[in-house]
């Protein structure tokens, strides 16, 4: 289907994602995972397997190293992530991401959609009309920047604890190096869980989305998920704005690759985690 | 010989003639000799009774020129030869009288008084027979350097010492690759204990069972001492040699940390393997250990990382409280040092046995713990039941989509 060029089955596509965010996403992704590999066998390091994978990254001091060019990878991603914000927002004057339908920033139809979502999965109702950003894509959001936070945090204080231990008292390296675990914790287990199947594992999108990676989407896709967006964007004339070329196959393709060796990682590494805390 | 015992006979028989007949002379070694340096002489029963005549001269014994009949003194009146084979046990007590009297007092001597068929070592099963060299000759059997050997013939051997009631154990193996094994045999140290060291050499006793034993469980610390004086008198001093002292026979000896023979240097497998002998009686502070970055990069089988008694110290320990311990607040910071170089105050403030379920001992722990616990749980609460009603609704809204020809979600590929 996707060798077919967008004219010859009439399908319009239209663009979700820029070039930075598909960037933004896949660093995020590649360090996350990185970050992940290195840093849960210390959580469960009683496993045999939380040795097996400290050895595969060379032992616990060359895991830590790694652990911490991971880190520079996601730190590297914040940051651009801000400054892009900033840009935005004082550049280009797109106060529209602050408030509004297409900001990230939770508001009350957030919740009448989560309310109305509920009725639909329990068949009393219709599917709620989303927006650019559903609740559970915002939570997403939300809980990465909060972990960025917290575990970014705790994690800098880890990183050079002699260095901090000059202005901060000893036993909030305990604090951090609690919040760092626990934090983890819910960040690898949410993404490798929750997020997999909101974004790419429940059966309407199994085996994946690949719009992260292409950064377009079908139109009909849109206006079938999306329909508040998709009214807006016709009311404001921006479907045709939007309109893309296809995407390439060799594009599709490493999508999927790239889509699949991440998300079997994932699975992996929490399935070993979920194993050893429900036992 | 024949013709001695028709004399001796004839001398018998004329005794009421010859009221003051002399007693028999003894035979001498020559005599002996003369049936038994036949490399073929045997017992009825087919068993040797050869005696190698160069063997016995250059023995202790034959140095000093004893006579046969000195050790086997029933046949010193004996006049009839061949003398009967079933002769009297040698008694050693008769010129070695103390050192008999500590072996009566051994584990050996029990096993035999136990039962007659027991394979139990007895003077000779140590020392030889006619060939007994004195310990300090090179060539002797029970020669410092000899000596685990000699003993091996039966500890080495499960056919002859049976594991009593525990797992199979090879101690002189174990010995063989010890620390104090490869000094004793492969760098030929006269200081290196050999196996009389620590159990003795004729009043073995039984470590488990006799509180004599040199190797009773709290007997130990203090023979270890008698070369590691300086071990000693730390240990005596610290927490557990105090405890032992009063009688508390829980606390570590000296074997439980370093084995009783397979004793090795600080290898890298000791130093994972402390953490249990450790932790078998102090479960929570290893519990908390565990919760540490120490803690779970010593799991995972690295060994470079601070450890028990890189704290604690090895045998001066004591309780936080006391000024002498390592990890008392006004040491802290130096031993924190020994590894982290250019720590600060601030730093050793870290509790390296924090305990998220102790309030006392940091609230802010606590509380930090609690917060994380009920941030986990709700996520994962909220977000597990939005998945669970969510999977049958997107099941039945993928087969609505494949029903009228077009794929709902992703339109990609699946149409």
């Amino acid at each position: 289907m996707t060798e077919k060029a967008p004219e010859a089955d009439g399908t319009i596509w239209v663009r979700r994602f820029d070039r930075f965010d598909r960037s933004l996403h896949i660093l995020l992704m590649a360090s996350f995972l990185g970050l992940s590999l290195t840093g849960v066998p210390l959580l469960f390091s009683d496993r045999p397997w939380a040795a097996s994978l400290s050895r595969l990254f060379g032992g616990f001091r060359s895991a830590a190293t790694l652990h911490r060019v991971f880190a520079t990878g996601m730190l590297v991603c914040f940051g651009s992530h801000l400054a892009r914000l900033a840009k935005r927002l004082f550049g280009d004057k797109e106060y529209g991401i602050l408030w509004g339908p297409s900001s990230l920033v939770p508001q009350p139809r957030d919740l009448t959609d989560l309310v109305q979502h509920v009725r639909w999965f329990l068949g009393r109702g219709e599917r709620p009309r989303f927006e650019r950003f559903t609740y559970w894509e915002k939570f997403d959001y939300w809980a990465v920047f909060w972990g960025m936070g917290i575990i970014g945090g705790s994690g800098l204080i880890l990183w050079a604890p002699k260095l901090w231990a000059r202005f901060l008292p000893g036993d909030l390296f305990n604090v951090a190096l609690l919040v760092h675990g626990e934090e983890a914790l819910l960040a690898v287990v949410f993404i490798f869980t929750i997020h997999f199947f909101n974004g790419h594992l429940r059966p309407e999108k199994f085996p994946m989305d690949t719009v992260i990676f292409t950064g377009v989407l079908p139109l009909e896709e849109l206006k079938h998920e999306r329909p508040a967006e998709y009214d807006r964007l016709v009311a404001e004339g921006g479907v045709e704005r939007l309109a893309s070329p296809a995407p390439t196959a060799d594009r599709v393709r490493k999508s999927r690759i790239v889509g699949t060796i991440a998300v079997s990682l994932g699975l992996l590494l929490v399935a070993f985690t979920l194993i050893a805390l429900l036992s | 010989m024949r013709f001695g015992g028709v004399l001796a006979a004839l001398l018998l028989t004329a005794a009421p003639l010859q009221a003051a007949a002399p007693p028999p002379k003894p035979p001498a070694n020559d005599d002996c000799l003369a049936c038994h340096e036949d490399p073929s002489a045997k017992r009825a029963n087919g068993s040797s009774v050869a005696v190698d005549k160069a063997a016995f001269a250059s023995s202790v014994h034959g140095a000093a020129g004893a006579s046969c009949v000195d050790c086997h003194q029933d046949l010193a009146k004996t006049a009839d030869f061949p003398h009967p084979e079933k002769l009297a046990v040698v008694d050693c007590a008769s010129c070695h009288a103390s050192e008999v009297a500590d072996y009566e007092k051994s584990v050996h001597a029990a096993e035999r008084g136990k039962s007659k068929a027991s394979k139990a070592a007895w003077c000779t099963d140590c020392h030889g027979i006619h060939d007994i060299r004195p310990s300090k000759d090179p060539a002797s059997r029970t020669n410092h350097f000899n000596l685990p050997t000699t003993c091996l013939k039966c500890h080495g051997n499960l056919a002859v010492v049976p594991s009593a009631g525990g797992p199979p154990v090879n101690q002189p193996a174990l010995f063989h690759d010890s620390i104090h094994g490869r000094a004793l045999e492969r760098s030929g140290l006269k200081f290196a204990p050999n196996c009389s060291n620590c159990h003795g050499a004729h009043a073995i006793r039984n470590p488990k069972t006799d509180p004599e034993s040199a190797v009773f469980r709290t007997k130990i610390p203090a023979t270890c001492g008698t070369c590691h004086e300086k071990i000693l008198a730390e240990y005596s001093d610290s927490i557990h040699g105090t405890q032992l002292a009063k009688g508390n026979a829980k606390v570590p000896v000296c074997s439980d940390c370093h084995t009783a023979h397979a004793i090795t240097d600080s290898s890298d497998a000791r130093r994972l393997a402390i953490l249990h002998q450790c932790g078998g009686c102090h479960e929570t502070s290893l519990a908390t250990y565990r919760d540490t970055y120490h803690g779970q990069v010593n799991a995972m089988g690295f060994s470079r990382i601070a450890t028990c008694a890189d704290c604690h110290t090895a045998h001066q320990i004591h309780p936080a409280g006391d000024p002498r311990a390592s990890v008392a607040p006004a040491n802290r910071l130096r031993t924190c040092q020994k590894c982290h170089a250019g720590a600060t105050a601030n730093f050793s403030r870290y509790d390296p046995h924090a305990n998220t379920h102790d309030k006392g001992r940091s609230r802010l722990l606590w509380a930090t713990a609690l917060f994380m616990r009920i941030l986990l749980a709700g996520v994962f609460a909220f977000f597990g039941i939005h998945t669970v009603l969510w999977f049958p609704r997107s099941v039945k809204a993928r087969v609505d989509a494949n029903r009228k020809g077009r794929g709902a979600g992703d339109g990609r590929g699946e149409a």
